[in-house]
């Protein structure tokens, strides 16, 4: 059996270099030196780069801020995962939780997505999901033409480290990583926005008060 | 258009493959334009990061504890990706593994499949096989569509189709996909591409990709890209193989957090590129119900037991030693006659298969060993060259051939020279008489005769000087 084969070759190869049994050791930053307020405003910077659109709001207005940035889109029928918070929900817009029913070209047939995150990068400007109940399934932010996702100023790191110390507790979950929506250069290394994954990607950054209680999903 | 098989058991030699790609002047223009590109973006990226050669040692670390005790992290990874649904395969060569995906589609009922792009796929020249056992593939990578509805061969590790401009890639969509107003820019290339295949993701329920990494400690495979195909691919199919060199593992989770600051920068000059995707064999209600990894081993093991060859295989496949490589800058990739070009072509081929038949790509490269400089993992390409061509002398060191070559007489004679000073500047002083005849109006020597005229067929030889440094000195004492 090849199981057998391929790893009886890989011993035997690597038998002389047992000796030095030494896990390696890592000697590299992992810990960023921004404020607050700098780490804000850089991811912000970040995901401008990308051509993404950043908003704001204090926690207690986001319902009102979803709301006016997806009817200001033009994106009135959204899905979102089954268990997002219903005070997010503006009354105004036609909202349809998921369900293991819906098939994909259901979901793709929406106007847009709307959903929390897990983490965000600044210094890489990346959106981390890793599909818990305010995500949802990965089709979900992959089908619908626009995605709308909201990160509160407490799931914001500065690098990449600090996001995988977040990550690892949970590090089996199906984890994506979204870094600006998605594009190709593959033609005379043009960058073109837009490809397969949503094209429009707008980001609401909620600043809480620090004694605000901590959202949980139930 | 110059077509050159990517195939190392039957492409010609690197410089008569070069020759012929170097007249291609289109194709010169499109790789310069391409790489500089890419190598500015790079250059800026990296200088930002005032940890980059902290955060090169660390994935060179990462790597080679990982290859230092494969078997027991390939041993892991199997464990753990089992024990979460997903399956795991063993090939030994590129036979089996085509058997083995073939066995998978075929149970699954799938006479088509979509696919991520994958270095490893084209290394076991897996379409060609599945179109022949009746399996339609859709490449979904635009640089991937544009190879496979061409007909071409990967130019490039990262960005396949980078010898091919926009004019190039309108005509051959217009023909293949009936779009004769087409137009030549390229966001309206990509959208016919996302049209093409937005009805392939919907309806076809089997997928093959790579893997950018496999995480030992978690079970978890690990896809790096830009356009949102993978994802599509990775999360849309009911069955997902996963074509992966035994190479590609990493001891840990945590270890992503080192090579996914380095990767994209290296690969694309991005500080992360639009998408990665990490799952752990199958997760109830999203993606893949069917999920099988198939380790490949295919010559990889060969290359573990010294430490020089074995640093080949921590390579990530950013493909910046191209990018910078003043060789294949020239050249292209199909020059490499392999899917693997560029440096890392020039030590993975020969290693991977059989040394005869890629005796030529040691010896394609120049040794300045910018591609080192940049490596993202710390490869020393140019010590792996320079030990692969003594291999190739080696190995040719008993043919009858070789034993009366004139490179073989010519260097016992250098050897016999060297070995005495005296011998040494009565041989400068023969040269200075012979080289005469041969040296042009502008000083130079342009062309000599023999086996000395293989090294004035590239370049312009400087002729000896009047007078040596010793001659000088003898001179100079003399006179005081």
């Amino acid at each position: 059996m090849s199981r057998e084969a391929i790893l009886g070759r890989v011993r035997a190869a690597l038998s002389a270099d047992r000796s030095a049994e030494s896990s390696p050791l890592l000697s590299y930053p992992r810990t960023g030196t921004l404020n607050t307020e700098e780490r804000l405003q850089m991811l912000e910077e970040r995901l401008h780069e990308y051509d993404a659109r950043v908003f704001h709001c204090p926690e207690q207005a986001l319902a009102q801020r979803i709301f006016e940035v997806l009817s200001a889109a033009g994106r009135l029928r959204i899905i979102h995962p089954a268990a997002l918070p219903t005070s997010w929900h503006a009354a105004q817009l036609d909202w349809t939780p998921d369900s293991p029913g819906l098939s994909y070209a259901e979901i793709e047939a929406f106007d847009g997505v709307l959903t929390g995150a897990t983490a965000a990068v600044t210094e890489s400007g990346s959106i981390v999901l890793q599909h818990g109940p305010a995500e949802g399934r990965r089709a979900l932010t992959l089908l619908p033409d626009y995605h709308l996702c909201v990160i509160f100023e407490n799931q914001i790191v500065e690098t990449l480290p600090e996001c995988f110390d977040r990550l690892k507790a949970n590090a089996a979950a199906p984890t994506t990583f979204i870094s600006g929506p998605s594009a190709t250069a593959d033609i005379e290394m043009t960058r073109i926005k837009g490809v397969h994954g949503p094209r429009f990607l707008d980001v609401i950054l909620v600043t809480r008060p620090s004694n605000f209680p901590k959202l949980t999903f139930q | 258009m110059t077509l050159i098989t990517v195939d190392p058991l039957k492409a010609p030699s690197f410089p008569k493959a070069a020759a012929e790609l170097l007249r291609d002047t289109q194709l010169r223009r499109n790789v310069a334009h391409a790489t500089d590109v890419i190598q500015h973006k790079r250059a800026a990226l990296v200088a930002e990061k005032s940890d980059w050669q902290a955060l090169r040692t660390a994935g060179a670390a990462i790597r080679a504890e990982a290859l230092r005790h494969l078997d027991r992290y390939l041993e892991q990874f199997e464990k753990q990706f089992t024990a979460a649904g997903g399956h795991v395969h063993w090939a030994s060569d590129a036979d089996e593994a085509r058997r083995i995906i073939a066995g998978i589609l075929h149970d699954a009922q799938a006479d088509e499949v979509i696919k991520i792009k994958s270095m490893t796929t084209a290394e076991i020249d897996l379409n060609r096989s599945l179109e022949s056992a009746g399996v339609r593939v859709y490449e979904t990578d635009l640089a991937e569509l544009i190879l496979q509805l061409g007909h071409d061969q990967p130019s490039h590790i990262i960005a396949p189709a980078l010898h091919k401009n926009r004019h190039q890639v309108r005509d051959l969509f217009a023909r293949e996909m009936h779009l004769p107003d087409l137009a030549d820019d390229p966001p309206a290339l990509t959208e016919a591409a996302r049209l093409y295949l937005r009805e392939k993701f919907l309806k076809v329920k089997a997928a093959i990709c790579g893997a950018n990494f496999l995480i030992a400690e978690t079970g978890s495979i690990c896809i790096v890209e830009s356009e949102g195909n993978g994802r599509m691919c990775l999360t849309l199919s009911d069955t997902l193989i996963s074509v992966a060199g035994i190479e590609k593992v990493i001891p840990t989770f945590a270890g992503l957090e080192v090579l996914l600051q380095t990767l994209p920068r290296a690969a694309t000059g991005e500080r992360m590129n639009p998408y990665n995707s990490i799952w752990t064999g199958v997760t109830p209600g999203d993606g893949p119900h069917n999920m099988h990894v198939v380790l490949l081993d295919n010559g990889r093991s060969n290359l573990l037991e010294k430490e020089i060859t074995r640093q080949t295989l921590q390579c990530i496949r950013c493909g910046a030693c191209l990018n910078t490589c003043p060789v294949y800058r020239q050249t292209g990739g199909h020059a490499y006659g392999s899917v693997y070009s560029g440096p890392i072509g020039a030590i993975l081929t020969p290693q991977l298969f059989a040394l005869e038949h890629a005796q030529s790509l040691p010896y394609a490269s120049s040794l300045c060993g910018a591609c080192y400089e940049v490596c993202p993992v710390k490869i020393n390409i140019p010590e792996v060259l320079v030990y692969l061509r003594s291999r190739v002398v080696d190995k040719n060191r008993n043919n009858l051939s070789s034993v009366f070559s004139q490179e073989r007489i010519g260097m016992k004679m250098m050897a016999r020279i060297f070995l005495n000073h005296e011998r040494f500047e009565k041989a400068q002083r023969m040269a200075r008489i012979f080289e005469k005849p041969f040296i042009g109006q502008d000083g130079w020597i342009h062309k000599l005769p023999g086996l000395a005229g293989q090294w004035t067929a590239a370049r312009d030889l400087a002729p000896i000087p009047a007078q040596s440094f010793r001659e000088w000195w003898r001179g100079r004492k003399a006179s005081q």
